[in-house]
């Protein structure tokens, strides 16, 4: 399947209000002895976060169910800024004596860390970049059904039925699907007056078919490339993806997989499709466009970057007609939010603009730390048990307005491969060096497709890489694509995130043989 | 809401969540934690917290005609209103889900714990009271010989209470505390790090940890550069570790009788009884290892494909996994030995590997001629299922030795390497020590591991990052 994004039948998001269960609890009040307590303790600055966050998974393995969960996180958290320090504490009890109580713990941990940073000697005094109040805001994301409302049965029977066309194809010896789903609710309240309510709603349904050659003891596998969404039940019926076409070439698609050849290593010129290329966005501009990382917040865990702050306006990140974007505003977007965790209004900015790093994520301190004015939005807590912390905006790959369908793209290759589907990913901790596979390699001869080819990995230098664009699709390309599993932050936090972008071209990669790799 | 309304006691909570179950079984599984931890960078405090918080997850099972179906529902925050309703939804998640694969009779007949009754264990920051004072010390030294230090320390203790419809009454208390300590030069073209797991930071000192940063940071002074490659190389016991984790997670026996895991034979059955290394090597998972205490009992929130609900409470025996270099057993859940015909095997809460080697690690330097001693491994991912290749990257130092001497620093590699065959090219393996596994730590921090020493480590590509 070529770039296809599927039928949308131009239907609008269905108009929902904030959950009343959430909204019964006293999410105002829990605020108000919280931050009462905060403020009569000192704090210079103190937020709550009061959440509900519904998790839940279906699996299937030969279109039999195979284990499944259905995880409700309720809690809240106070985080304060005192005596220069941040403090941080989380609490279950929805009682307001228990309320007051977190936000003294969060204040000790204030003194805790005073203490430390004055026994280290450092002057370093946390300031949060100004934000207009927003009082009372509501937003809730663009969706039709609430997957949580759909029964249990409705949801196993149509896994099992696609399960089961799968299975019945030949070749294809096994089948493994699986659904997630999130309903997300999050009221947040800080001490300079702003207070919101949210709602989200997300859902990933993926199946996998797995063909084994039982003389050879071959094997290999073929996934869906629908991404998952910030969407409802509606996603799996019709809306935002054509489950039924995909589903059809699945078998084929697989069985052409194992007969393939085995590819030649060398340079070749690649188009990447959407399917492959959100991933390799994520990892070599996303992250790396992450200021706190830049600056060494995450300098022990997940890394740092070499798109350091005083390359602000001078890195050449890719070549001239590269522009990405951070977004919190795109329908659908796994990380598309009304406000962020520390009350800030969701916006657009550009990251890269003709090549070059013209922006950073951001949040309120490290905004204020390096004078860039006001954040754009990107604390993120992940349950009302963590710290809110700098996450990714949706960041995306802009088309060329009057660009390439993907079919002329792979027209003005010679000899190349065409790249569908994500698999495998990896990224050095300074987003320099990286390695991805996928689930489809088509070799490309003379401007067209000319079957598949296995055992390929592409490898590049993040700059090489993007610099060695030469062309992006047109909008007709686009797709948003995105996970919902992005790990950062200690104590270790998951992030949803989606990441637009059209099929490009990239001349002369590095293309690696896997099995050669293994030393076979 | 108020107080008054929630009931305290977790094994009360437990119980009443058993009488209020009208289905054909059912257990319960309360999980009630405690963290508390800190971060720093550039040697300061950057962020800190404690949390408190419990998780309830009720498993129903309905029979029916064509089998046993079962519906998890997990909640926090739980009150004594919310224990009904929750109750209910696992009873309608199990009708809506159909019959389970996996479904097996409850486990019973195992005594009941005798703190089932106790209170759950509990951590705060007052498991820092001697750490802080330490970390702050270790910041001003760092300062003082111009080191930046970054990194974290986190302890939980999470007690888990578990009861059936079947009369188990099981507790487990499991304290988990990891210690990572990362010095750059201030220019940050120096980087190297340490790594502890631990169960109450009595036994980490931060400044030790510095001390030992120094010395490597002092080794980067000088720098060599290296092309990709295949070269002889020391892996540390934190780098084999994530390996093995990763080759433990490919270790279901089911997925190899299908065909589908490395651990498949070609042509039907699996390689179970295969020479996997000419080392004498044992891998096993004890829950009893000293320092290494894991829950001697199934604990499964969720059925999977090495995990099953039904067999919550079932107990985990020691388990040598390779044994003298032959790979001796495959994982399994009770359903998945009686479709496999395997010895039942459920899962690991700790890793150790011992080859009966007596050398540390900087002896094993000593008897280099050349080649390179890492730090850790990170961004370690699954490139090919069919041979278990993995690529990722050397982090925080790589060191030149020659001689038996380190001789400076080289620039980081992405690497592609199976683990399976990697056991079957180590040439040395030195003395099995507690280890922290770096890229797994989030998840799986209870290992011992030696060092192996490998001839021909597959360097694919040269990383500038540092």
């Amino acid at each position: 399947m070529i770039g296809a994004t599927g039928p949308d039948h131009g239907r609008t998001s269905v108009p929902h209000s904030i959950d009343a269960a959430f909204t019964a609890l006293p999410l105002r009040a829990l605020a108000d002895a919280a931050l009462a307590r905060a403020r009569a303790l000192g704090a210079e600055h103190a937020d709550f976060r009061l959440e509900r966050i519904r998790s839940a998974s279906w699996r299937l393995r030969d279109a039999k169910p195979s284990g499944g969960s259905d995880t409700t996180d309720l809690g809240y958290a106070v985080r304060v800024v005192h005596g220069g320090s941040w403090g941080f504490a989380s609490g279950v009890d929805l009682t307001m004596d228990a309320a007051a109580k977190v936000a003294s713990q969060a204040v000790a941990m204030a003194k805790l860390s005073a203490q430390v940073i004055k026994a280290a000697g450092s002057d370093e005094r946390v300031e949060l970049a100004d934000e207009p109040v927003h009082a009372d805001r509501t937003w809730i994301s663009a969706y039709d059904v609430n997957p949580f409302e759909v029964p249990d049965a409705e949801k196993a029977a149509l896994l099992a039925d696609w399960s089961a066309r799968l299975l019945a194809a030949d070749g294809v010896a096994h089948v493994d699907a699986s659904l997630l789903a999130v309903h997300e609710n999050k009221f947040y309240a800080d001490t300079a007056g702003t207070s919101t309510t949210q709602q989200r709603v997300r859902i990933h349904p993926q199946l996998t078919a797995v063909a084994v050659n039982g003389a050879t003891g071959e094997f290999d596998s073929m996934r869906t490339i629908a991404p998952p969404a910030g969407r409802g039940w509606e996603y799996l019926t019709g809306t935002g993806w054509d489950w039924d076409s995909e589903l059809e070439q699945i078998p084929g698609l697989l069985a052409e997989k194992m007969r393939a050849p085995s590819v030649e290593a060398g340079r070749y010129d690649l188009v990447v499709d959407p399917s492959n290329l959100w991933l390799t966005i994520h990892e070599s501009i996303g992250h790396a466009t992450e200021l706190d990382r830049a600056l060494g917040y995450e300098a022990a865990y997940a890394g740092t970057s070499f798109a350091t702050f005083d390359q602000l306006n001078k890195l050449r990140y890719g070549s001239p007609i590269m522009n990405v974007t951070g977004d919190r505003t795109a329908e659908h977007g796994l990380a598309t939010v009304g406000f962020d965790d520390e009350g800030v209004e969701a916006q657009s900015w550009d990251l890269v603009k003709d090549g070059t790093l013209v922006g950073y994520q951001l949040d309120r301190r490290i905004a204020k730390l390096t004078g860039l004015g006001r954040s754009n939005g990107c604390a993120f807590a992940d349950s009302p048990g963590h710290v809110p912390v700098q996450r990714m905006a949706n960041v995306s790959l802009q088309p060329d307005p009057g660009g390439l369908s993907t079919e002329d793209l792979i027209g003005g290759v010679e000899r190349g491969i065409y790249v569908v589907g994500d698999r495998s990913w990896s990224i050095d901790m300074q987003r320099y060096n990286f390695q991805f596979t996928g689930q489809r390699f088509f070799r490309i001869e003379n401007g067209k497709l000319a079957g598949q080819l296995r055992d390929v990995a592409y490898q590049a230098t993040t700059t090489d890489f993007w610099g060695s664009m030469e062309k992006v699709g047109g909008p007709q390309t686009y797709v948003l694509g995105g996970a919902f599993n992005c790990g950062k932050a200690q104590p270790g936090q998951v992030a949803a995130v989606s990441h637009g972008c059209p099929s490009a071209l990239f001349r002369d990669v590095n293309i690696l043989n896997t099995t050669q790799e293994a030393g076979r | 809401m108020s107080s008054s309304n929630r009931i305290t006691k977790p094994h009360e909570i437990v119980e009443r969540a058993l009488e209020l179950s009208t289905a054909d079984g059912c257990v319960v599984i309360a999980d009630e934690g405690s963290s508390a931890n800190l971060r720093w960078a550039g040697n300061a405090l950057t962020t800190n917290g404690v949390t408190r918080g419990r998780t309830l997850t009720v498993i129903a099972t309905v029979d029916g005609k064509e089998g046993t179906a079962s519906g998890v529902v997990s909640r926090s925050a739980v009150t004594a209103d919310d224990l009904e309703p929750l109750v209910r939804a696992a009873e309608a998640a199990a009708r809506g889900a159909g019959p389970a694969e996996d479904a097996q009779e409850l486990i019973s007949g195992t005594p009941a714990s005798p703190d089932f009754t106790d209170a759950p264990a509990e951590t705060s920051s007052a498991v820092f009271a001697d750490f802080a004072p330490a970390l702050g010390e270790a910041f001003a030294r760092a300062r003082e010989g111009g080191r930046e230090l970054y990194g974290f320390a986190h302890h939980e203790l999470v007690s888990t209470y578990v009861g059936t419809s079947t009369g188990l009454r099981l507790r487990h208390d499991q304290p988990n505390g990891t210690l990572e300590l990362n010095a750059k030069s201030p220019d940050r073209q120096r980087s190297a790090w340490a790594g502890r797991s631990t169960r109450d930071f009595k036994d980490v000192d931060p400044t030790v940890l510095d001390a030992e940063l120094a010395v490597r940071l002092g080794w980067a002074e000088r720098k060599i550069d290296l092309p990709a490659g295949r070269y002889e190389t020391l892996l540390p016991p934190t780098a084999v570790a994530d390996l093995l984790i990763y080759q433990m997670w490919s270790a279901a026996a089911r997925d190899a009788v299908e065909g589908r895991t490395v651990f498949s034979k070609p042509g039907g059955g699996t390689r179970l009884g295969e020479k996997l290394s000419g080392l004498p090597l044992s891998l096993r998972s004890d829950p009893n290892a000293p320092g290494l205490e894991s829950a001697p009992f199934v604990i499964a929130h969720s059925s999977g494909d090495d995990a099953s609900v039904f067999d919550n409470g079932l107990p985990v025996p020691a388990t040598e996994w390779i044994a003298d270099g032959h790979l001796n057993r495959l994982s399994t859940t009770r359903h998945s030995a009686g479709l496999t015909g395997m010895q039942l095997s459920p899962g690991f809460g700790n890793l150790i590997l011992d080859a009966g080697g007596e050398k540390s690690l900087e002896e094993m330097v000593a008897s280099t001629e050349r080649g390179l001693l890492l730090t850790c491994l990170w961004y370690i991912r699954e490139v090919d299922p069919a041979t278990l290749l993995l690529t990722g990257l050397t982090r925080d130092g790589v060191y030149l030795v020659e001689n038996g001497q380190v001789v400076g620093e080289v620039n980081n590699f992405r690497f592609n390497e199976s683990p399976v065959d990697l056991l079957s090219r180590a040439s040395e393996a030195g003395r099995t020590e507690k280890t922290l596994p770096r890229e797994w730590s989030d998840w799986f921090t209870r290992a011992a591991m030696p060092a192996l020493r490998i001839p021909d480590f597959n360097m694919s590509s040269v990383s500038k990052g540092v």
